[in-house]
């Protein structure tokens, strides 16, 4: 394949993470175009979560480089990720349970009137018009997000990117918590949000879904990025066998990833 | 014994099945009105205790006289309680309440008793003094509650462990004042904010402040109603609306009648008939003496501190890191700066509820605040504040802090001695709390 002459979205380069003096993530490069899915994977403890919240803001690294649209930047929390239009579901979903679901969507963006006074009716009214889009079914505007079922809250947490137009978005675990009619309605937003040229970081434990879903897929082991790969070169179980070995599965698998393999 | 038992289990079911389609009607009935079950949960207790004390006190306790001394007990701890219930929402606590209120109380008392009048040797009563002495004490408090604030949320200290430190350093600052003295008397003007019957309304505008909040309690629920109906979203319906509006008013118009049908005491009113050369009717001058300055202060606090909690971005984010500290954060909300802020609002409220005490005292006394942290606490407790973080409301620490006095003052009416009255309200916070985690547990069920 060619490699891309175009900017990509972002390019995160030599990022390093340490907890202690344990490597989270250990020198990692990786990009993300527009209109693209990378599906990151690895197993428990391979760095993609932390790798993911160095973008999002919530740990800034130890060392590296963020670029965004071809410029340098420097996210040391996230509102400045916000600002770049970088939305993140995380996989907790970061949903404050005691409140109701269009307080969690504009949570520490909150829309309020010339005075100051939060105006909850414009922002209600925003988030029906987002649910209306991402899940008919949901009514109950009023009551805590703790009340609702699995699927709802996914909702709540998957409207904010949506409302607030992302560029970047990371989803780390989307599926975990959810049923297959929900799992289903999850993957054809994926494709949708991809199709309206927004840029997707995808972290799953599920090789299915990633391997579905990604244009590109990296692989993750003990911190380090074993290699990236895309998806139509691979078969499901050579991105096991990387995720399992921590080594790329074939050379060919390897020269053939886009940007710096 | 069986018989009893049988007899017992009879009483239950008869209840169980009388309670059964009432409870369904009041169901629906809270669910149209929009009327939070807790508070509506707490008002019904309220009632409880008020008429059975009335009963157990031949009629005392629903007496002008006594409601209207209860709404003055009640304000100082409520003013206080407002604010620890940001403070607890958040996950935080502040033992040192007590401490600081003695503190600031001092040094507001200082401030006129010696300061003004003999260090810068400008006299006493001044027209100034009041206000002079009130805005040192707030401000004060603001710093010291600040200090607090950030110590806890930039030194990483746990809120226990700095507000117990807190506890024991501003009572100590109290004696490298005073050397134990007591400061007195306060400026006659100062004095007004403690209540009595010069620091009242009187009866025309204690019903002007009543018809003024009807007023408002109507225009807030019906312009509440069309902006969500241009928003096309569901609404309360139009009996829902009439009901809300007139039981608030109602509530409002029957606490001005009580606080109006209390009339200064005999000796008071004829030492005015005579200042004022008013022939005095026989039975003596019936003088109204309306609101209290104290509960119009805490009415202004309860108004303000509601906004603060509900309407505004701050209020938004104590709720938030109460329910999730993480997902505030990574909402990009400033955590540390938000728990600061919660102390400096407690600190402020605190030297609100030192002025209304001293002002009553007419003095500062080394005693002042002793013991108020665990009754501010107990009140916003009660009140529906749950110490997991997340949940509390203003109004619910208010009504509270008027259970609590109710209780100690329906106790004293039937002259119960002060050890009783602690064990007795001891028994209530453990229970309130027990009975809303039992509710808890079976509503999320």
């Amino acid at each position: 394949m060619v490699i891309d002459d175009r900017t990509p979205l972002v390019e995160m380069r030599n990022v390093r993470v340490a907890f202690g003096g344990v490597h989270a993530v250990e020198d990692v490069s990786i990009n993300l175009f527009a209109g693209e899915v990378v599906g990151l994977v690895g197993g428990n403890g391979a760095g993609k979560s932390t790798l993911m919240r160095v973008l999002s803001g919530a740990r800034p690294p130890d060392s590296g480089e963020i670029w965004i649209d071809g410029r340098q930047v420097h996210i040391t929390n996230p509102r400045q990720a916000k600002d770049y239009g970088i939305e993140t579901i995380y996989q907790t979903l970061a949903l404050a349970d005691n409140i109701d679901a269009a307080g969690n969507v504009f949570l520490g963006r909150e829309l309020t009137d010339r005075t100051g006074t939060l105006d909850d009716d414009a922002m209600e009214s925003a988030t029906r018009k987002v649910m209306q889009r991402l899940n008919p079914n949901f009514k109950n505007f009023k009551v805590p997000v703790k009340s609702l079922s699995g699927g709802q809250r996914q909702s709540v947490a998957i409207a904010r990117p949506v409302h607030f137009n992302a560029r970047i978005l990371i989803m780390d675990e989307p599926t975990a918590a959810l049923g297959p009619a929900e799992t289903a309605q999850v993957r054809d937003l994926i494709r949708q949000l991809k199709s309206e040229g927004i840029g997707i970081f995808l972290i799953s434990h599920d090789i299915h879904d990633v391997f579905d879903l990604s244009d590109r897929i990296s692989v993750m082991y003990h911190g380090k990025r074993v290699g990236t790969v895309n998806r139509d070169e691979v078969t499901a179980d050579e991105i096991l066998g990387m995720i399992i070995m921590g080594q790329a599965a074939e050379e060919s698998a390897e020269a053939a990833a886009t940007g710096q393999g | 014994m069986r018989s009893i038992r049988s007899a017992l289990a009879q009483v239950v079911n008869a209840i169980r099945s009388a309670l059964a389609p009432a409870g369904h009607a009041t169901r629906g009935f809270l669910a149209a009105t929009e009327i939070d079950t807790r508070l509506a949960g707490m008002i019904a207790a309220l009632a409880v205790i008020w008429i059975g004390f009335n009963i157990l006190s031949n009629g005392l306790f629903l007496s002008s006289r006594n409601l209207w001394n209860l709404s003055v007990q009640s304000s100082s701890i409520a003013i206080m309680a407002t604010g620890m219930v940001l403070i607890i929402v958040s996950r935080n606590i502040d033992l040192s309440v007590g401490s600081m209120l003695g503190f600031i109380g001092y040094t507001m008392a200082m401030v006129q008793a010696m300061w003004i009048p003999t260090a810068l040797g400008l006299g006493f009563n001044q027209p100034y003094t009041w206000i002079v002495a009130l805005a040192i004490g707030v401000i004060l408090g603001a710093l010291i509650g600040g200090l607090q604030g950030f110590v806890i949320a930039y030194g990483g200290v746990p809120a226990f462990i700095v507000t117990l430190g807190g506890f024991l350093i501003w009572r100590g600052l109290i004696f490298w004042y005073a050397q134990g003295q007591t400061i007195a008397p306060m400026d006659s003007t100062y004095q007004l904010i403690g209540g009595g019957p010069a620091g009242s309304l009187g009866f025309g505008l204690s019903w002007l402040v009543g018809i003024a909040a009807c007023l408002g309690i109507a225009y807030t629920v019906i312009m509440g109603g069309r902006r969500r109906k241009a928003y096309g979203f569901p609404v309360r319906p139009t009996w829902a609306v009439i009901t809300i509006i007139a039981a608030g008013s109602s509530a409002v118009l029957g606490a001005v009648w009580v606080a109006n049908n209390y009339f200064w005491p005999p000796a008071l009113a004829s030492q005015y008939a005579q200042a004022n050369g008013i022939i005095e009717p026989p039975g003596g001058l019936q003088i109204p003496t309306g609101i209290a300055f104290p509960v119009l202060i805490l009415i202004g606090v309860t108004l303000v501190m509601n906004y603060l909690a509900t309407r505004r971005k701050f209020g938004r984010y104590v709720y938030s890191i109460g329910g999730n500290p993480d997902a505030a954060e990574l909402g990009g909300i400033n955590v540390r700066r938000t728990i600061v802020g919660t102390y400096a609002v407690m600190g402020i409220l605190v030297a609100i509820s030192a002025g209304v005490q001293t002002a009553r005292l007419n003095a500062a006394v080394t005693n002042l605040g002793v013991q108020n942290e665990l009754d501010v606490i107990a009140a916003a407790v009660i009140g529906g504040t749950s110490f997991s973080g997340g949940i509390g409301t203003i109004t619910g620490a208010v009504l509270g802090a008027v259970v609590m006095q109710s209780l100690r003052s329906g106790m004293v009416l039937l002259r119960v001695d002060s050890p009783t009255q602690d064990i007795v309200v001891g028994i209530v916070l453990v229970a309130a709390v027990g009975l809303d985690a039992f509710a808890r547990r079976r509503s999320s069920r």
